[in-house]
């Protein structure tokens, strides 16, 4: 069964409020090397043993339509099969 | 101050009749009610709630996409609510030429649905903000801010953890010579400030309008401030706006 590990993060120019938190927590912590920490987001996906062929083609669809959105994110996906 | 007593008077003399709204309610929708009691009780115009899950629109003049949290915002906010069954009726009601108000979420599902361009990401500062605010109005000559006088200054709430509009730099451009950018969040002077911004939206935007000036979005509530008994009715003006530009399109 196909699996696809999907892969989305906030475009490089735009400031990821939460990622900051994050950055400041671990400054606060004494890890003073922490130079940035971008959030994004970790997806699973089962895909049904079938036409292999097109799974490309069908998760590319999956991310620009609704698992990122391209006006802010950026995605990359892996196939596992 | 707002808004106009001749609006008042107009809408007092239909008799309750004129353009009618639909408010659709999504599952985690929780500003319907307050968008259907101001059309209805404040400006007594008919009104309707449509659910998601219809297909049609037919009949209606305005359609608000209220606040709250469609589909409880999984993924991003209004996300998975763009691809809601009513929301190609939405679109088409648009395309033919129809008002579109969204409000918050609603305003995130129409980026998210490409009926208005850029997106709504976290609030600078991550905060949950949840506050009167000073709005600008920079265009008072579209059918949502007729009834205000340009540059007029209002005081409407915010509610948002996700109200921060951003979009390309070619697209801030053409919103800016186009006058699409309606609505900015000022000081009390009407100054753009980066201190009266409140969730770091690129030029202060608070709400912008499609290049037809027939779809709105913003993040403020302009529904919570209909009545002064609520501490403002600097809102209504928008609806009344909307009421006077919808009898003009059916004449």
């Amino acid at each position: 069964m196909p699996q696809v590990k999907v892969i989305v993060t906030l475009k490089p120019t735009l400031l990821d409020a939460q990622g900051r938190v994050v950055q400041d927590a671990l400054h606060s912590m004494g890890y003073a090397s922490v130079e940035q920490v971008r959030m994004g987001k970790y997806m699973e996906l089962e895909l049904s043993a079938q036409d292999n062929a097109n799974i490309e083609k069908e998760v590319k669809e999956m991310c620009d339509r609704l698992l990122a959105n391209p006006v802010i994110e950026d995605y990359r996906f892996e196939v596992v099969k | 101050m707002s808004a106009g007593t001749l609006t008042k008077n107009r809408i007092a003399a239909t008799g309750g009749r004129g353009p009618k709204f639909a408010v659709v309610r999504f599952p985690g929708s929780n500003c319907d009610q307050d968008a259907y009691y101001v059309i209805k009780d404040v400006l007594g115009k008919p009104v309707e709630y449509v659910w998601h899950q219809e297909t049609r629109l037919k009949g209606f003049d305005v359609v608000i996409l209220p606040g709250g949290f469609s589909y409880g915002d999984y993924l991003r906010t209004g996300a998975v609510a763009r691809f809601a069954p009513i929301m190609d009726s939405v679109r088409a009601h648009a395309e033919r030429g129809g008002f579109v108000l969204g409000i918050c979420n609603g305003f995130q599902i129409l980026c998210e649905a490409h009926l208005l361009p850029g997106a709504l990401m976290q609030n600078v500062g991550c905060k949950f903000r949840c506050e009167f605010v000073t709005l600008k109005v920079e265009n008072a000559e579209t059918p949502f801010t007729r009834a205000y006088r340009p540059g007029q200054l209002l005081q409407i709430p915010i509610a948002h953890g996700e109200g921060r509009y951003v979009c390309e730099e070619a697209t801030l451009q053409e919103l800016e010579a186009n006058r699409r950018i309606l609505f900015r969040y000022t000081d009390a002077q009407g100054r753009p400030t980066p201190e009266s911004n409140p969730n770091g939206s690129i030029a202060n935007i608070a709400g912008i309008a499609n290049a037809n000036f027939n779809v709105l979005g913003m993040m403020p509530h302009p529904e919570r401030a209909s009545e002064k008994l609520l501490g403002s009715a600097d809102g209504r003006g928008v609806f009344e706006s909307l009421v006077q530009a919808a009898q003009t399109a059916m004449r």
